[in-house]
């Protein structure tokens, strides 16, 4: 063997994975100190109050984030239920009916193109349509900005998961007689249905935790309101202006928001995971 | 053609100049065969033959994919099924396939039987209920399945799996069954119970299947085709073929100097 020659790869070696350990710590490190100066802040924060009082006003003691909690699960409940279906539906479309049609190529191109887009521009867009137009801020905006974040999520997942449904299945249930449809929701829409509540999932989690299209719709209420047509609270915007306020209750609210908020998601993309999971055992 | 009309046999389905093409590329050059009624014929020859091609004509599963056609005439019972105007729904209902990797619904036991019958029978709960035994029962899968019809198909061994897959087939009461090269997925204990069950089948139902596996054509058919090239070589009574080939190119297949 030549030795030399070994040295030098052994060396390479080395100095390869110590790079890569090197990086890894960075990033991983980072995340822990931002997870743990959250927890610490955020736990400290955490009371009974928290979810019974809500938000308190300038310069008064205490105070909770009830309104802001309630808030935004029905801002985020509202959302998941209208950019599901709608999600789902279009996934089907794409992947079972318009496979090669042209709606279908522009639907998918426009998909992309509303994933990566800002959600400051989807708020925006949604201001521009709703709330410039009946002139007050309103839950109603809110949700819609987070279904118009939500729906190309479940959308490409969907179409992705149904693509990974072998086309043995589909020839099976059509040498029976079935028709498309059939075909679509009781067998391959079925065969892919982990994967598709893992994208419902996935949506949920990001769209738990989007300020910047609220800020133009939902806007904030200090009071505890469950009137979807009127300003309504919710978690970000509400740990935006609190986390920047001169008050020190304020502040303590924001790390506690902000806690639920990372919890929330967490739970989410643990979920998400072991339904993935699920599927893949099949 | 001659051979099963000379044994006065009925003809279940009639191909006549079929020819197939895959976008430019000719998959099939001028099929002329006759399938008998309540005989299995079976489909042999080497890899890109074009005996899943055929088979998969006679169901039209190709009108699924854009790009593929067939010319010629099928007849099945006299009517063309190749006329655009053929609801293609109803010609699977009544010519059921199998495929070569069994494909359970991601459902029940239970409802993998039902929902084919579902699609074209209002079967009370109780009738249905004796339409699954009786399928499952005609596939030897009665016994091994009856306590476990509310589990998953998927929850079945390959082969309990290739079986249930028939009897979804034979549920719906078709009148032809295509079988495409079903055991290659399965062990010999497996195989062997689904070559017995054509033998049984053949009793009720017309059966064409497509195998590589000369000795399983010569174990459960009573007629072969032998394909080359998208053509059709030599087709005849199975016996005949096997033992007293009238071409040199069947005979070179099937005593293995080629394929």
């Amino acid at each position: 063997m030549n030795s030399k020659l070994y040295q030098k790869r052994l060396w390479t070696n080395r100095i390869g994975i110590s790079l890569s350990m090197i990086a890894m710590v960075m990033g991983v490190s980072v995340l822990l100190w931002i997870l743990f100066v959250l927890f610490k802040n955020g736990f400290a924060a955490i009371d009974l109050n928290m979810f019974t009082k809500s938000t308190p006003a300038p310069g008064s003691e205490g105070g909770g984030l009830a309104n802001a909690i309630v808030g935004s699960l029905m801002l985020v409940g509202i959302a998941t239920m209208i950019s599901t279906p709608i999600g789902i539906l279009a996934g089907v479309y794409l992947a079972e009916f318009g496979t090669r049609s042209r709606i279908a190529e522009l639907t998918r191109f426009m998909t992309d193109i509303m994933l990566s887009a800002p959600s400051i521009v989807l708020g925006l867009f949604v201001y521009a349509i709703i709330v410039a137009q009946v002139k007050h801020f309103s839950g109603w905006a809110g949700t819609v900005a987070l279904a118009l974040i939500a729906i190309p999520v479940v959308l490409r997942t969907t179409e992705n998961m149904l693509r990974l449904v072998p086309g043995s299945l589909r020839e099976a249930a059509y040498a029976l007689g079935a028709p498309q449809w059939k075909v679509a929701t009781m067998v391959t829409l079925r065969a892919a249905k982990s994967g598709v509540v893992t994208g419902v999932l996935l949506a949920l989690a990001r769209i738990s935790g989007e300020t910047a299209p609220l800020l133009f719709t939902a806007l904030n209420n200090q009071f505890f309101s469950m009137d979807m047509s009127k300003p309504m609270s919710n978690l970000p915007v509400v740990i935006f202006q609190f986390a920047m306020s001169p008050y020190d209750n304020w502040i303590r609210l924001a790390w506690g928001g902000a806690l639920l908020i990372t919890l929330t998601v967490l739970v989410l993309n643990i979920l998400a995971r072991v339904f993935f999971r699920e599927k893949i055992s099949h | 053609m001659a051979e099963t009309q000379d044994l006065q046999l009925k003809t279940a389905i009639q191909i006549r100049r079929l020819n197939f093409f895959y976008g430019k590329f000719q998959g099939l050059k001028d099929i002329n065969l006759d399938i008998a009624e309540r005989k299995v014929t079976a489909f042999i020859g080497p890899s890109g033959c074009g005996k899943s091609t055929l088979l998969r004509t006679l169901n039209r599963m190709y009108s699924l994919y854009p790009g593929q056609r067939a010319e010629g005439e099928i007849n099945f019972y006299g009517q063309n099924i190749l006329d655009p105007k053929q609801d293609l729904n109803l010609l699977r209902a009544r010519i059921g396939m199998v495929f070569q990797k069994p494909t359970p619904f991601p459902m029940s036991i239970y409802d993998n039987i039902a929902f084919g019958v579902r699609l074209y029978e209002n079967l009370s709960k109780g009738e249905m209920d004796e339409r699954v035994e009786w399928a499952l029962t005609k596939t030897a899968l009665w016994n091994e399945a009856k306590d476990k019809l509310n589990q998953s198909g998927l929850a079945l061994s390959g082969g309990q799996q290739q079986r249930l897959c028939i009897a979804r087939s034979v549920a719906v009461k078709p009148s032809v069954i295509l079988l495409d090269e079903p055991t290659s997925a399965l062990d010999p204990i497996s195989t062997a119970k689904i070559e017995e069950l054509v033998h049984e089948l053949k009793s009720d139902y017309t059966v064409a299947i497509v195998t590589h596996n000369m000795q399983q054509a010569a174990r459960v058919s009573d007629f072969t085709a032998y394909m080359y090239l998208g053509e059709m070589v030599e087709f005849g009574q199975t016996d005949q073929l096997f033992i007293k080939p009238k071409k040199k190119e069947t005979e070179d297949y099937i005593t293995g100097r080629f394929g």
